[in-house]
């Protein structure tokens, strides 16, 4: 089984952003980064699928080959090579330039499964997984909260409004995770040293251009300021005719 | 003038809510809207919308093949928006329908303003922390709608609508287990009361269930450290690494308001935060709060909304 997880480097979490002078950008000082949370459950599951049906799992990333800390990490928990699509402005990428380079590199790489976060979490598009599949004409299971695959197919759970959905997708197909799916490893003193030697291809590629024009960036408008209404349960008949009379939400 | 196609969801009981919102967000900026309902009781809900619509009418759902069959529909109406809710199954498709048109998504959109002639999106980037305009240069735009944001279209009824075969592709729908109760999710409900660690204890949450019973039309959200510890699913989980909500009342219960989680929840239209502690991030960002123990608060509260709801 020739496994592809795709990975992309995003600012923590626990980021406050600053937008840059130009007011499109984000100021990228002192901003530190992460393989965006769902990725690492991609890359989890890729390792869970090879430990147990055998084959390769190769780490697919955009970006700059200066930024590689996070790709040997996930090397480092079990990723057998990585891939990196060189592009010193990969962060300002749309989805579909994004998933038009996957797509392309993935369709010269005769994938089986291709799995990826169901979102990253930085513009939260939550688009790049089913995108590609659509280009490449393969199919696709979102938001995934349990996979088995058996021979030619695999049978995806994910999570819909109504309930829980059980899917079946022919391979090759793309997977994108929630993270009900697993809980990712933590790399061992092992998988760091033996990380270092693992191949890391260098690609060039020519992106396509970006389709979505930043116009402006802007923090969220401050909520209006609120008041407390007062303390412990005898405050009760007080917010009830705050969400009555002033707010109208009861 | 722009032609929209709009992918509007239904269920056994009609056409739901974020399909009206989006049907009434394309026809805030233009006149010429079709909707287009896929699957089981497709034409029957399409029915009772106004003007011409498109029924994909069949009994397997197939996520590639009704993006294929969308795709088609955007070029065969000369269509030059396509929009659809950012619902599980709207953020599901419309990537595929975008790809199929070698165009840009833009999902989750909080804003679709005509500015000079041109269409404008807005959404949320790092969960809400940054609001983004974005100028669409794709073949087509496409867009995914975040619910409760645009105002819902009538469903005035007396549409004609157009039958077409749903395509079948590669991945089909096998079963769905249905939720329990019919239960709402966290991310469409009107109302949503979550609990955080302040509960102490996974048999607490039982307090933030019976407030969410009490108002009828709610569900339970949690903060991601109680569905770490394991106490809730991670389906109820509001924040950057869960669900973005923005329902008309958000209550937080126990909830001191980590960035992340704020991200997740600030665009709700009411918050209201009970806490211990009076210096707790969460009442920052809330429209009411009440500084006490949320075992005795919210036990009282819940009895002061059964009695408004008893009252109609």
């Amino acid at each position: 089984m020739n496994i592809v997880a795709c990975v992309k480097r995003v600012p923590v979490t626990t980021l406050q952003p600053k937008i840059g002078a130009d007011g499109t950008s984000l100021d990228a000082a002192g901003v530190e980064y992460m393989t965006s949370f769902y990725d690492e459950i991609a890359v989890e599951e890729a390792i869970r699928i090879k430990e147990k049906a055998g084959g390769e799992v190769t780490v697919l990333t955009i970006g700059a080959p200066s930024g590689t800390k996070e790709i040997r990490e996930c090397l480092a928990k079990g990723g057998d090579k990585a891939v990196l699509l060189k592009d010193d402005d990969w962060a300002t990428r749309d989805c579909h330039a994004t998933a038009k380079a996957l797509a392309d590199q993935i369709g010269s790489m005769g994938a089986d499964l291709v799995l990826c976060g169901r979102i990253a979490t930085d513009r939260d598009n939550a688009a790049v997984g089913p995108m590609l599949a659509a280009m490449l004409g393969w199919g696709c299971v979102t938001d995934a909260v349990e996979v088995e695959v058996d021979g030619g197919k695999a049978t995806v759970k994910r999570e819909g409004e109504a309930g829980v959905e059980t899917y079946t997708t022919d391979l090759p197909a793309v997977i994108t995770c929630q993270k009900d799916l697993n809980e990712p490893r933590y790399a061992g003193l092992k998988g760091i040293m033996a990380a270092k030697k693992k191949p890391l291809e260098e690609v060039d590629f020519t992106p396509a251009d970006n389709q979505a024009e930043v116009v402006r960036l802007e923090l969220p408008a401050a909520r209006p300021e609120g008041r407390i209404v007062g303390e412990g349960a005898d405050a009760v008949p007080a917010l009830i005719d705050a969400l009555r009379n002033e707010a109208k939400v009861l | 003038m722009t032609t929209i196609l709009v992918f509007v969801e239904h269920q056994a009981s009609g056409v739901k809510r974020a399909g009206l919102e989006a049907i009434g967000a394309a026809r805030a900026v233009s006149d010429s809207v079709i909707p287009v309902l896929a699957g089981p009781g497709a034409a029957e809900a399409a029915a009772t919308l106004a003007g011409a619509s498109v029924a994909l009418t069949g009994d397997t759902m197939s996520p590639d093949g009704l993006a294929t069959d969308l795709a088609g529909l955007v070029r065969e109406k000369g269509a030059t928006a396509f929009l659809a809710s950012a619902t599980s199954a709207g953020r599901d498709v419309a990537p595929r329908v975008a790809a199929l048109l070698d165009s840009n998504i833009f999902t989750d959109c909080v804003g679709l303003t005509a500015e000079g002639g041109e269409v404008l999106v807005q959404r949320p980037w790092l969960a809400g922390k940054i609001v983004a305009t974005l100028r669409s240069k794709a073949p087509v735009l496409c867009a995914t709608l975040r619910r409760n944001t645009f105002p819902a279209a009538d469903a005035a009824g007396g549409g004609q609508v157009e039958q077409k075969p749903l395509t079948v592709g590669k991945t089909v729908l096998a079963g769905v287990a249905a939720k329990e109760g019919g239960k709402l999710d966290v991310s469409e409900a009107p109302v949503v009361v979550s609990g955080g660690r302040g509960l102490k204890e996974a048999e607490n949450f039982n307090i933030v269930e019976e407030l969410a019973a009490a108002f009828g039309d709610a569900a339970t959200g949690a903060s991601r450290a109680i569905v770490d510890a394991g106490w809730r699913p991670h389906g109820e989980q509001v924040g950057q690494t869960g669900k973005t909500v923005s329902p008309q009342l958000y209550i937080a219960v126990g909830i001191s308001g980590a960035i992340q989680h704020l991200a997740g929840m600030k665009t709700s239209k009411v918050i209201v935060a009970i806490n211990k502690d009076a210096d707790a991030p969460i009442f920052k960002v809330a429209d009411y709060g009440i500084v006490g123990d949320a075992f005795e608060v919210v036990p009282a509260l819940t009895e002061a909304v059964k009695q408004v709801r008893a009252e109609g």
